[in-house]
This record gives C-alpha cells, sequence and structure tokens, in this order.
C-alpha cells in the first residue's frame, strides 16, 4: 500500500463524514479507456469555424463537421461527404451529389440546402470561397441530395477549395445554422461528423469534450488527412487546456492526458527518456518563420533595403532560437513554399543560401538612401516563437547599423497595429513577426501571404506586379507541371521583390502516451483511428 | 449593527461605479482589438471592420459605456465577445474552483500561521523563533510558480502522491476534490502563511507584554490557555485585518497558481479575457472582485466586533 492509497482512505473516510456519503462514482477501467484525453495547442474559445479562424477552432471543428471532400496526404482533394460530381465540358457547371445516409448530430438528414446555405456562408469568409463566389452565377439545391454550382467561367481549383484544411474548411452545417450572417457567430454546434460536441460540459479556456457520433457513417476507404473512413475508436475526446507547458509535460508523465499535441522544444528531451511516452513529429508540413516589411514607408519601402536585410538575415539563427539544437526540427528555406511538398521550390532563392555578406548588405542598405531613421520592430513577448524571431532580428538590424525601435508587447496588440497604415512614428510600424503554417504554403490557394496586390494585400502591403502575375498563373494551370513552372516563377518574383522575409522552416513534436495508438503525422491532430488501452 | 450593515453596503455603489468608468475607460484606451484576434490572420480589414461592427465595437465611447452600465444596473454582465456565452454563466463556471482555492488556502494559513506566530512570539529570540521567522522570510522570497513547480515534481511526479494539475468539484467526492487542491494550496498559501505569521508574532510580542498577561502568570494558568486564550484573543484585531488584506494577495496568487496546476479558475478566465481583449469578461471580473474587496473589508469591520467588544459602529 502506498502512500496515496492511505490517503485516499484517510480522506475517503472524511468525506464520509463530511458531505453525507458523497463519493466520486467509480470509473471503470474500460470508460477510462475509451476516453481520450488531449491537450490542444491552445484555447477553445470560440467554436463557429467559419466567424473564428483559428487554427484550434478549425482543429475541433474537424471532429464535428464534415466536408464535401477531404484533402488526403498527397494534396489531393478526395470525396467525403459527396458521392459522385459531373462538370460540363466547358468547366462551368458542376453537379454533386451527396451519400445517402448523412445525417446531422440532432437526428436530421443532410440535404442539399444545407450544403447550399453552408457554402454561401463559407464563401463570404473564405479567401478561395471569395474568388469562386466573384464568378459564380448560382448554387441551387436541385433535390435532397443533388447540388448545382454554375460558375461564369472555370475555377479548375473547386474540388480544391472544397476539400482544403486551410482555416476557414468549407464545413457543411445545418441550413438554420448556416444562415446564420457570417460576421456573428453561431450558437448551435450540429454536424455531421464523427463526433459531436457536449456544449454542456464545454468550459472555455479549460474543456471541451466531444463524443462519438453512433449514427456516423465512414467511407470504407482508409483514412489519410480530411479524407476517407473517419472511423472513432474511442467513445470520448476530452480537450483539456492547459496553458503552461511544464505542468502538460508533468501531466503527460504522471497520466493524467494522454496525448500533448504541441510540447515545446525545451521539454522534448525530458518527454523522450520516459519509457511510457512516444514523441515524434506532429505535422510534417511544419511552419515557416516569417517577418514582414512595410512597403508603405522608408526604408522598406526600396526594395534595396529589403534585399539587404535578406541577405544578411542567417536563418540558422532564427531557427536555433525558436528549436533549439534540435536539427530535425529545422531546415534552411530559400523560398516560400513548404518544403517536401509537391510544388516545393528553391528558384531565384540564393539570395537566402551561403554565407551571409554583411558588407554588402551594409552597401546595399547605404544606396537604398536609409538614413539613419528609427525602424519600428514589433515584437509579440507572449508568443515563444516571435519573441525568439524578433531578438534575433534587432540584432541583425543593429549589425547592419540601423536605429531600432524595439516595440514589445502582446500578440493582441501587434494584431491591431499591424493594420495600421499610419507612418510608423504616428502609430504605424516597419516590421512585424509572424509564422505560417507550412499548410497554408503548399500553394498560392490559402496563401495570403505570398499576395503582393498592393492595398488588398496582407499586411505591409506588398506591391509585386510579377508575383501576381504568377499566383494567377498557378490558379490557371491546367495539369502539375504547368503548377510547378509557375510556382517556380512566383517564387523567384517574390523573392526578388522580398514579399517577406522567410526566417526558416521549422517542425515541432507532438507527445502521447504508449498506451495510444493511431496518432497520425498531418497538418491537424486527427482524432479518428485513434484508440487507447488501459 | 444592521443599520451599519446597510450603510457600508450602500457606500459600496458609488465605489462600484468609479471601479466600472475606470475599467471601461481603461480597457477602451488599451491597445488591441477583440475583433482582429477573432478574424484570425488570414482576415482582411474589411472583416475586421464588419466584425468590429457586429461587435459595436465601432459605436462612441460613451453609446458603449451607457449601454453597458444600462445592462449592469439590469442584472447583465454582457456576453462574451469570444465564447459567445453569457458572462455571468462563464463567472459562474469559474467560481468554484476559485473558491475552492482559496477557503483551502485561507483554512491552511489561519492553521498553520497563527500557531506558528503565537510559538515565535511566546518563544521570541530563541532557535525556535528564528527558524520560524526564517521560514516567513522564505515564504515571502519565493515565487508561487517557482514553489508551483518544485511541489508538483517531488509530490505528484516523483513520489506519486497527488495530481500534476486539474480539478474535480466537490460533489465529486471530498477526496477527489481536496487531493487536486493541495499542492495549489500550499503553493499560494506560502506568501501568506508567512505574512500572517510574523504578524500574529508582531501583535502576540505586544500582548504579552501586558499587565494582564503578567496577572495571569501570577496566577497560575497554563501556558496555553494564556496564550491561546487570553493572549491571542487581544491580539487578534491585527490578524484579522493582515488576513483579510491577504484575500487581495489570494487572488492576485491564485492568477499564476491556477495557470500552474491547470484549475479553471477566475484567474485563468481573466488573463485569457485580457489576452484576447474579451471586454465584458474583464469587465464583469473586475466588478466582481472590486465587490468581494469592499465585501471582503465589511466582513473585517464586523469580526472586529465579535474580537474586541469595545468596538462598536
Amino acid at each position: 500500500m502506498d502512500r496515496r492509497t492511505v490517503l485516499k482512505g484517510l480522506a475517503g473516510a472524511g468525506s464520509l463524514a463530511l458531505t453525507g456519503g458523497l463519493s466520486a462514482p467509480a470509473i471503470a477501467q474500460g470508460a477510462a479507456a475509451r476516453t481520450l484525453r488531449f491537450v490542444p495547442q491552445a484555447n477553445l474559445a470560440n467554436f463557429d469555424p467559419i466567424w473564428g479562424t483559428q487554427y484550434v477552432v478549425r482543429n475541433a471543428a474537424a471532429m464535428v463537421w464534415d466536408t464535401l471532400y477531404g484533402i488526403d496526404s498527397s494534396f489531393r482533394p478526395q470525396r467525403q461527404m459527396v458521392e459522385s460530381e459531373e462538370v460540363t465540358d466547358d468547366g462551368t457547371t458542376w453537379t454533386f451529389k451527396l451519400r445517402p445516409g448523412l445525417k446531422f448530430h440532432d437526428g436530421e438528414p443532410v440535404l442539399s440546402k444545407d450544403v447550399v446555405a453552408s457554402l454561401t456562408r463559407w464563401s463570404a469568409r473564405d479567401p478561395m470561397g471569395l474568388m469562386i463566389k466573384a464568378l459564380q452565377q448560382e448554387l441551387t439545391a436541385v433535390d435532397d441530395r443533388t447540388f448545382k454550382w454554375v460558375l461564369k467561367q472555370p475555377f479548375p481549383k473547386l474540388l480544391y477549395a472544397l476539400g482544403k484544411n486551410n482555416s476557414p474548411c468549407s464545413f457543411i452545417m445545418p441550413e438554420r445554422i448556416a444562415q446564420t450572417d457570417p460576421f456573428k457567430q453561431i450558437s448551435e454546434y450540429i454536424g455531421s461528423g464523427p463526433l459531436k460536441f457536449a456544449k454542456s460540459e464545454w468550459v472555455p479556456g479549460a474543456k471541451a469534450v466531444f463524443e462519438k457520433f453512433a449514427d456516423y457513417s465512414p467511407r470504407q476507404e482508409k483514412s489519410s488527412w480530411l479524407a476517407g473512413g473517419k472511423q472513432v475508436m474511442v467513445d470520448r475526446v476530452e480537450w483539456v487546456i492547459m496553458p503552461d507547458p511544464a505542468t502538460a509535460a508533468a501531466a503527460l508523465q504522471n497520466g493524467e492526458i494522454d496525448w500533448w499535441e504541441n510540447p515545446i522544444a525545451d521539454l522534448v528531451p525530458v518527454l523522450k527518456k520516459n519509457k511510457n511516452i512516444s514523441v515524434d513529429i506532429g505535422d510534417p508540413l511544419g511552419n515557416i518563420g516569417s517577418f514582414r516589411m512595410n512597403f508603405l514607408y522608408p526604408p522598406f519601402n526600396d526594395v534595396k533595403a529589403r534585399r539587404a536585410v535578406l541577405m544578411a538575415l542567417s536563418q540558422e539563427d532564427y531557427m536555433r532560437a525558436i528549436v533549439g539544437d534540435d536539427n530535425s526540427l529545422w531546415k534552411p528555406l530559400p523560398g516560400y513554399f513548404t518544403p517536401d511538398t509537391p510544388l516545393y521550390t528553391e528558384v531565384g532563392g540564393e539570395i537566402l543560401k551561403g554565407k551571409r555578406d554583411l558588407d554588402a548588405a551594409k552597401k546595399l542598405l547605404a544606396e537604398s538612401g536609409y538614413s539613419g531613421q528609427p525602424v519600428t520592430c514589433l515584437v509579440a513577448q507572449d508568443q515563444p516563437i516571435t519573441k525568439a524571431m524578433g531578438d534575433v532580428t534587432a540584432d541583425l538590424l543593429k549589425k547592419l547599423g540601423m536605429n531600432v525601435d524595439f516595440v514589445a508587447t502582446d500578440w493582441g496588440t501587434v494584431g491591431s497595429r499591424r493594420a495600421q497604415k499610419t507612418p510608423p512614428g504616428q502609430g504605424g510600424w516597419n516590421m512585424f513577426h509572424t509564422w505560417h503554417a507550412g499548410a497554408d504554403c503548399v500553394n498560392p490557394a490559402p496563401y495570403t501571404a505570398i499576395r503582393a496586390n498592393g492595398d488588398k494585400a496582407w499586411f505591409g502591403w506588398p506591391t509585386s506586379a510579377a508575383t501576381e502575375k504568377e499566383v494567377a498563373s498557378w490558379f490557371e494551370a491546367k495539369n502539375t507541371d504547368e503548377e510547378k513552372a509557375a510556382i517556380g516563377r512566383l517564387n523567384k518574383a517574390a523573392i526578388d521583390d522580398v514579399v517577406y522575409a522567410p526566417t526558416g522552416f521549422f517542425l515541432s513534436y507532438t507527445a502521447w502516451r504508449k498506451n495510444v495508438s493511431g496518432v497520425a503525422k498531418g497538418p491537424l491532430p486527427f482524432f479518428w483511428g485513434v484508440s487507447k488501452s488501459a | 449593527m444592521l443599520s451599519y450593515i446597510l450603510r457600508r453596503i450602500v457606500a459600496t455603489l458609488p465605489v462600484m461605479a468609479i471601479v466600472a468608468l475606470f475599467v471601461f475607460s481603461l480597457l477602451y484606451i488599451a491597445p488591441g482589438d477583440p475583433a482582429v484576434v477573432i478574424a484570425g490572420d488570414q482576415a482582411s480589414p474589411e472583416d475586421v471592420e464588419r466584425i468590429r461592427q457586429s461587435l459595436g465595437l465601432d459605436r462612441p465611447f460613451l453609446v458603449q459605456f451607457g449601454g453597458w452600465v444600462w445592462r449592469i444596473l439590469h442584472g447583465d454582465l454582457g456576453t462574451s465577445i469570444f465564447t459567445n456565452l453569457p458572462v455571468s454563466a462563464m463567472i459562474g463556471q469559474r467560481l468554484g474552483p476559485t473558491l475552492s482555492l482559496m477557503i483551502v488556502t485561507l483554512l491552511l494559513t489561519i492553521v498553520v500561521a497563527v500557531p506558528l506566530g503565537v510559538v515565535a512570539a511566546w518563544k521570541a529570540g530563541s532557535l525556535i523563533d528564528r527558524v520560524i521567522m526564517g521560514f516567513a522570510v522564505f515564504g515571502f522570497s519565493l515565487p508561487v510558480f517557482v514553489v508551483g513547480y518544485m511541489l508538483a515534481y517531488v509530490f505528484a511526479l516523483e513520489l506519486e502522491w497527488l495530481p500534476v494539475q486539474g480539478y474535480t468539484p466537490l460533489s465529486s467526492g471530498f477526496w477527489p476534490w481536496l487531493e487536486n487542491l493541495i499542492l495549489p494550496a500550499i503553493a499560494l498559501g506560502c506568501v501568506y502563511i508567512a505574512l500572517v505569521a510574523r504578524i500574529t508574532r508582531a501583535a502576540m510580542l505586544e500582548v504579552l507584554q501586558q499587565d494582564y498577561i503578567r496577572t495571569a502568570k501570577a496566577k497560575g494558568l497554563g501556558q496555553g490557555g494564556i496564550l491561546f486564550i487570553h493572549a491571542l484573543k487581544n491580539a487578534a484585531v491585527p490578524i484579522v485585518t493582515v488576513i483579510g488584506i491577504g484575500i487581495a494577495l489570494l487572488i492576485g496568487g491564485a492568477v499564476v497558481t491556477e495557470s500552474v496546476f491547470a484549475i479553471p479558475g477566475l484567474g485563468r478566465l481573466t488573463i485569457d479575457a485580457i489576452l484576447r481583449r474579451d471586454y465584458p469578461v474583464i469587465q464583469g471580473i473586475v466588478l466582481l472582485f472590486s465587490f468581494v474587496y469592499v465585501l471582503v473589508n465589511l466582513m473585517i469591520d464586523v469580526v472586529y466586533t465579535l474580537v474586541d467588544p469595545r468596538i462598536r459602529y
């Protein structure tokens, strides 16, 4: 008998006296084995995947809502809720038929009208959805299982848009919910996915519970990312929110949780030493570190100043600041697209390769006319990744002889200040740091950060006609060879104009108890196929 | 007494109004925008603006403030910008864990700190006194999160006696409830125990010099009776005061403790709300905390009359 048993016994006796026999319900071992306790990357603060586009919301939503198509690990859209599709020869009219027997969690059948309402809401918020909406002639329900999408001109990436895993995904909701204004939050969380959301147990910031949906009919194919048969092997998935990584590490070691999505690099060695824990790369698509320079104001309105910074920066410095000494967690990235994906290219990336030439960079900076004005550099200190990169950038800029106005603040403030187009001295900025999920950088469709259409571009408002031309070329590409050629030209154009500064490619681990099996690598945690033994 | 309590409760209203105005103004001028957080990284400025409009954040300050006050007067703390849940419901979800943590910490403190302070005063200048006061300095000096990590490492990971994290409601059983609170209460209580022990010692030292203590000794009363019945009762006013003030320390410390031990209490809710700029939640919590402070002060004043019959209102 150990100390804990004795304590439990004593306290149990005390509890009988104090609570009149009120005691904890016994949880059978089998029940515990059917509950998967998971620590997500962040708090699930809201649960509308169209209104709130944070990754953590997308990850939870993928359990509850299904999609018409799903991207598999080869980046190909596969049928998911759809049974069949037809497209006219001119590529403008798509007719889709839903699989029979699809049901929402409230028992109602999934009908075409639900799909039409859901796609209408999604296409008002998603960048690809907006492109389709601009081409849309009509989107109508033909019958209960058939719907038709008529476009003014072909959109070759339509199925990709419907199956992509980038936020916001085109999740299908009941019509009454999907009719909610896309800029207002839904309050009912009814989907047709493999797990139901237990709203009554939701404590935002602490816990979210998902229960297996008994009436879900998975596809027969093997699951692959968001495609294939989503077979759920546990009865409950409990998300336990833990803001402190050390606590999450201790809880995993102690068996209080089963799976930790995103352990920080510092704690991984401790986890690897534990014989009851498996540690592996979670998302092979990783992340791309970046800082963006404001094209509107000096010094970075001059391409020479931007190129000077690129010429001097050492991606290794940035990556080591983020991941430490673990070489398996980072790669240099002389370009903008995710390594080890079909469209990855290094064309035009020479400026980021080889030995760093500080003298040449200084010379180029001087040619840009830089005369010592302050460079306002926004750095969110509450995000370990941006903090690490910000420190390296400050050092880099100082080495270049720049006058750094280092604004140490929090992510919420960076989020609002980076939208300011006012001059840096009047509430604006010159640089800020961020990172992009590798899944968003596999091609230009979800890749907002690569766009360089001036005022309409992402923060920093880069202008590069050559980049935009090649983005359009990719969308128009009819086969993989054309796509690859377009991406090569796009990468070169974007680096030439320094749309943003890539600081390297980095990966992170995921960790789980060894009594859990079926954890798949992918851009989000997939809960289908995951089982747990006692 | 009753009329005094009523007067004090009425007097809290202007205090609360000033706190409300202060908090609202502070949040209004603070940098950051919840619409930006909601919209996510890929959102266009137009999307952000539409979200701001839908949340009413684009309205003038006075309109927003007036609407908020009107809702408060109707007992409505508003709705969280992020969760779409009523703020009162969110606070209700989190009140149990924080109250439990504070009650256990408070009990632990009184049970440990008061006897330590009494003994230190009784044995003033001795090795025992120095050890106790050394512990007090130690308790003051160690940050809550350091104590928390040390306790979790020793008692949860190494000895496996107690869980690392979490909270179980009392309705699930006394031991499941208590086992999750022992380590956090010790971590949070360290500073508090140190403070109360030092004040108890100081108050007791003064009382122990009084003539009636000498008289009690001369009459042959036992040491325990003198210390805990005669002396402690007369030293109680400053001790009660510092216990009351310490509740403010507990609320502040709970923010850190709840994060370290993953307790879903009000402290974590506060931090989450501040980081996301969830204005209605921040305002609701600050109002609640200020009300608690006022209430605690009132309770302290009432307790004075119980421990010192000379005090009358």
